[in-house]
């Protein structure tokens, strides 16, 4: 048995932004207050260089490690994170805030409008991971952080990983994106487009009000349902769930019979009772519109930094393929940015970001040595 | 035992070929012995790229800078004179395009340093002379059946390929077992390495 955990844990929220000093978006919105919910693992050195900055997925949250009072599911990157882990708690001070414009504690737009005193709902500006990043920004400030160790995340994790090198690369000393790109495809879009609209025919969204009445459980559901099929693999599903029947009794011809059909209505079910279908309809949306190379090409924008790179992909991975994670590499090889890239050979598709702890655990908790080392060095 | 001996000569002739505090890319850098050593002796800004993943675990262990990928589909990402030294050592015999790498590596690197085995390396030539076999030797311990070598070729066929493409041999290095070899080198050494430019 590998040691134990962080243990019992609790979600801190950081509020900023004022009437007189907002939060201004990317799109010149202005957004005040902002809360952003946020966990920490381990303690801050007196020099406060060892800060990691964990980023979530589309459908993560603050919660990475640990466990909450009187609950018995961890974090959500639990074997990651804790003593003697890969995100070692015994040397490293761990930061995973939930994303602006989720709903798990951040500002979002089930969040109330100070203006109207209603949750926001469609009034909720356009975010970007670009101010995901810049909300993240303002938690590192009010910690007193100047430089993070690293930014690491898996996915939508991983652009956020990517915005702070282009953002804030004074600010990082190394960046860890895994199964991520420097900008979704249209495939990757198709595949948002999909759960948005599964969300918004769903005639409980009402165009986004329904936070007085019944939200929009079945749209959520649905686009939840899509969601897994694209983290999964044809491999990985095959020996999950085979053609499996669940059972033999057929009362409506169109029950979950199989294996798989059961665990996709399972898991849509099980989504709603933590999820905002307007959080998801805003964040996939940033996803869609982030482009890691907007203004300039991305190996001008790292181009002379003194900066570390990890890149990880997955062999199986077809919803974030490998040569996504190459174009990444592609731009720091050009640039001159030390970089070390690894393709895990696992079957379980995109979510082996969350799965193969081992290969991960090995090339991170190494990278990091060498990440903090060299900082000695120099 | 004994091709342990010829691996650490061969790294010993590169470190010797190298300027201290220069860029190394060492193309095929397996488990990463030849740039850690380079590293720490040298303290080179190494960077190592290795097809397979195993190696690319070991490599990170080390804290070497490793990309996983295949050399073979050439060096385009790099910027011209990207690095000091491009390090091919012994992985120039199993590449399927030489020619495509190799002048992507002069393009790439200010200096190119290749090892490869000896295939007229007198064990080898009294192998295949007298028993009517391939060569089993040292440097070419396979079987012709598992090899991962696609090139055979001479330290002279090196040297000639280098004449005819106008690339400058700056310093030619001969090994066999632990010894440097001074005599008739093509005959007596198992392994040549080489230090070119273009």
């Amino acid at each position: 048995m590998t040691k134990a955990g962080v243990g019992t844990v609790e979600t801190n929220y950081f509020t900023f932004a004022s009437q007189q000093d907002e939060f201004i978006l990317e799109s010149k919105e202005k957004l005040c207050p902002v809360v952003i919910a946020y966990e920490t693992y381990g303690t801050l050195n007196k020099e406060k260089s060892n800060a990691v900055l964990i980023l979530h997925a589309l459908s993560g949250d603050a919660h990475a490690a640990g466990l909450h009072k009187g609950e018995d599911k961890p974090g959500w990157w639990d074997n990651m994170i804790g003593p003697g882990r890969a995100f070692d708690t015994e040397k490293y001070f761990i930061i995973c805030p939930n994303v602006l414009g989720g709903c798990r504690g951040s500002t979002g737009p089930a969040s109330l409008n100070p203006k109207t005193n209603k949750p926001y709902a469609l009034d909720f500006p356009v975010i970007t991971i670009g101010d995901m990043v810049a909300a993240q920004k303002a938690l590192i400030d009010s910690f007193g952080i100047d430089k993070l160790l690293t930014v690491v995340g898996g996915s939508m994790g991983g652009m956020q990983a990517l915005a702070w090198l282009v953002k804030y690369p004074e600010r990082i000393r190394s960046a860890i994106p895994i199964a991520t790109a420097l900008r979704h495809t249209p495939q990757q879009i198709a595949f948002d487009e999909v759960g948005r609209q599964a969300i918004m025919a769903d005639p409980d969204w009402n165009s986004g009000n329904y936070y007085e009445g019944k939200p929009p459980d079945r749209g959520l559901a649905v686009a939840r349902m899509i969601g897994h099929i694209t983290y999964m693999s044809d491999i990985s599903m095959t020996e999950k769930f085979g053609r499996q029947k669940k059972n033999n009794k057929q009362p409506f011809k169109f029950t979950a019979d199989f294996e798989v059909e059961g665990y996709l209505r399972y898991r849509g079910d099980n989504f709603v009772k933590r999820f905002d279908a307007n959080s998801y309809l805003y964040i996939t949306k940033a996803m869609d519109n982030f482009d890691a190379s907007q203004n300039k090409p991305f190996h001008e924008v790292l181009s002379g930094k003194s900066l570390k790179v990890l890149v990880i992909a997955f062999k199986s991975d077809w919803l974030y393929p490998a040569y996504q994670s190459k174009e990444i590499v592609k731009a720091c090889k050009y640039a001159g940015i030390e970089t070390s890239y690894c393709e895990v050979d696992s079957t379980y598709g995109h979510d082996a970001f969350l799965l193969e702890t081992k290969e991960e655990t090995h090339l991170i908790s190494h990278f990091l040595k060498s990440v903090s080392q060299k900082r000695g060095r120099a | 035992m004994k091709s342990d001996e010829i691996i650490k000569s061969d790294h010993k002739a590169v470190l010797d070929m190298v300027e201290s505090n220069s860029s190394v890319l060492d193309l095929g850098c397996g488990g990463g012995d030849l740039l850690e050593l380079l590293t720490i002796k040298k303290n080179v800004r190494g960077q190592g790229i290795e097809i397979d993943e195993q190696a690319i675990y070991r490599c990170v262990a080390k804290g070497l800078s490793v990309l996983h990928g295949d050399i073979d589909t050439g060096l385009s990402e790099y910027k011209d004179k990207a690095f000091d030294y491009v390090i091919l050592n012994q992985s120039l015999q199993q590449l399927k395009h030489v020619e495509t790498v190799l002048f992507d590596a002069l393009r790439v690197g200010k200096k190119v340093i290749v090892g490869f085995p000896n295939f007229a390396y007198c064990r080898a030539r009294l192998r295949l002379f007298f028993r009517g076999r391939v060569p089993i030797t040292a440097s070419l311990p396979y079987t012709w059946y598992e090899t991962p070598n696609l090139h055979f070729l001479s330290t002279l066929d090196f040297l000639d390929y280098c004449k005819e493409k106008k690339i400058k041999v700056e310093r030619k290095v001969y090994l066999a077992a632990d010894k440097r070899i001074q005599i008739l080198p093509n005959f007596f050494a198992n392994i040549g390495i080489f230090l070119i430019s273009k």
